[in-house]
């Protein structure tokens, strides 16, 4: 047990290890959904410390790396646009688009500009009347209200030089996606404890009850991850398929009702191309017709834009639990976070970031530093 | 990507129609949306993710996870635009 002694709550986290091990009778697969808790599952070395049976895969819960490759090619070809300013969170300036990425974009002269919180997208849209201010709108559900909201007071303020090339996700279709493939493997998922936050669980009862399988909501610390896995396979090996929560120190069941209602006002749900994974429906958010005077598709006339996906990234396969990122020929050797081919290796919360990161090690792999 | 961390509300007041509050991170602070939180007050701690509060927790919790969070170094990406710029050596 290597990562132990990194543990604040050592003795909690081995109890819990413990209690996870005399429970389980037979193998399970079990999914994270969400990036961050993947990585901390990384870090702390937290699949191995359980037993043998149970097995942790990871899910598509990174907005950075599932934002479609032609969305991304949409955000490089306004930040070219003389006379415009593209404003991004960080994450996604190394995200590879067909040709290039926002990083060489913004180092080649573009105005790229990273920001904390889209509100400082909406102030750069005052401060400078006669650019372009395009703000790149990705998340899931935990950033859609924040991002809905700078929207929303770009139109209050009469802001004419203020849009979003919108392109938001949500969880609960991309699970029943998943629960609906043929090749699905897995038995039970920790919910997003910040997408849950903001939209509360009642979604997910639907989904347990439907596909008979259980959630349980958890938080992304090592300890919550051991508990919430600890509640999964004591629902599995009970026979039950409900939603618990773990995290019950920021999640309510209805969740966060006035975020919820500017999001309802600014977006309506659409169906989403999710990259690696391909269209799912019902499954993203986009501007209502009210808010498409801030619409960047519209304004930069990007709607038809198409991309085709490197045939090389396997991460499809791996954003739907059906490969680990060791599998991919490519991982460690031409795909690397310093060159990355597929989205899951430029984020910190990919997959492939995060096994490259925390295990190197355990990759076959010659020739690798 | 979807990472709230938690801080310590020091003010609030209404600006161009949003009520906004400085947070205190730590050592550092932040300017944050208060309007999805309309129960928390000064002295409160709040979950913040890009720029907006968007619950309460109780003090203890918050501080907890504040610590954890830093140890695990997930804290850059959150609170520092400029983090995920390889230039300045953010994380990968
Ligand atoms: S290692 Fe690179 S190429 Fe392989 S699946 Fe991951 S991102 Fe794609």
């Amino acid at each position: 047990m290597k990562y132990m002694d990194e543990y604040r709550d050592e003795r909690i986290a081995r109890r819990l290890a413990a209690e996870i091990a005399r429970k389980a009778t037979q193998p399970w697969v079990l999914m994270e959904i969400c990036g961050g808790q993947t990585h901390t599952l990384m870090r702390y070395g937290i699949d191995e410390l359980l037993p043998k049976g149970v097995e942790m895969v990871h899910g598509p819960g990174c907005p950075v790396c599932v934002t479609p490759l032609e969305t991304i090619d949409k955000a490089i070809e306004i930040a070219s646009r003389p006379g415009t300013i593209l404003v991004s969170y960080g994450d996604m300036l190394r995200v590879p688009g067909s040709r290039t990425d926002l990083f060489r974009v913004k180092a080649s002269g573009g105005d790229v500009r990273i920001v904390y919180s889209p509100m400082e997208a909406v102030k750069l849209a005052r401060l400078n009347p006669k650019r372009q201010v395009v703000f790149f709108g990705v998340g899931f559900e935990t950033t859609a209200p924040a991002n809905a909201m700078a929207v929303w007071q770009a139109k209050r303020e009469g802001l004419t030089n203020f849009s979003m090339l919108a392109s938001h996700v949500l969880v609960p279709p991309a699970i029943r996606a998943l629960l609906g493939s043929p090749r699905n493997r897995v038995q039970g998922f920790i919910a997003p404890g910040h997408v849950c936050t903001v939209v509360g669980y009642r979604e997910y009862e639907h989904i347990a009850r439907e596909f008979r399988v259980p959630f349980v909501v958890g938080g992304f610390e090592p300890v919550d991850l051991l508990e919430a896995i600890s509640m999964l396979v004591s629902q599995l090996e009970e026979g039950r398929a409900e939603v618990e929560n773990q995290y019950v120190r920021s999640v309510s069941r209805e969740g966060n009702l006035p975020a919820q209602r500017i999001m309802e006002e600014v977006f309506d749900v659409c169906d989403r191309k999710w990259r690696g994974v391909g269209a799912i429906p019902q499954s993203g958010y986009r501007l209502r017709p009210a808010f498409a005077d801030f619409d960047a598709d519209r304004i930069f006339g990007l709607e038809r834009m198409t991309a085709e996906e490197s045939s090389e990234c396997i991460s499809a396969e791996v954003l739907q639990g059906l490969k680990k990122p060791t599998d991919c020929p490519a991982f460690a050797l031409r795909c690397t976070p310093h060159t990355p081919l597929g989205a899951p290796m430029v984020s910190s919360e990919g997959a492939c970031a995060a096994y490259h990161q925390y295990r190197r090690h355990f990759a076959a792999v010659p020739g690798e530093r | 990507m979807c990472l709230a961390i938690p801080g310590k509300i020091l003010t609030s007041e209404t600006r161009n129609g949003v009520r906004t509050g400085k947070i205190q991170f730590g050592e550092i602070s932040r300017e944050a949306c208060l309007d999805f939180v309309p129960e928390a007050s000064v002295g409160d701690y709040v979950m913040v993710h890009v720029g907006f509060a968007i619950s309460r927790v109780d003090r203890e919790e918050a501080e907890r996870t504040y610590q954890i969070l830093q140890s695990m170094g997930m804290l850059e990406s959150e609170l520092s635009p400029e983090a995920a710029d390889p230039a300045s050596g953010g994380r990968p």
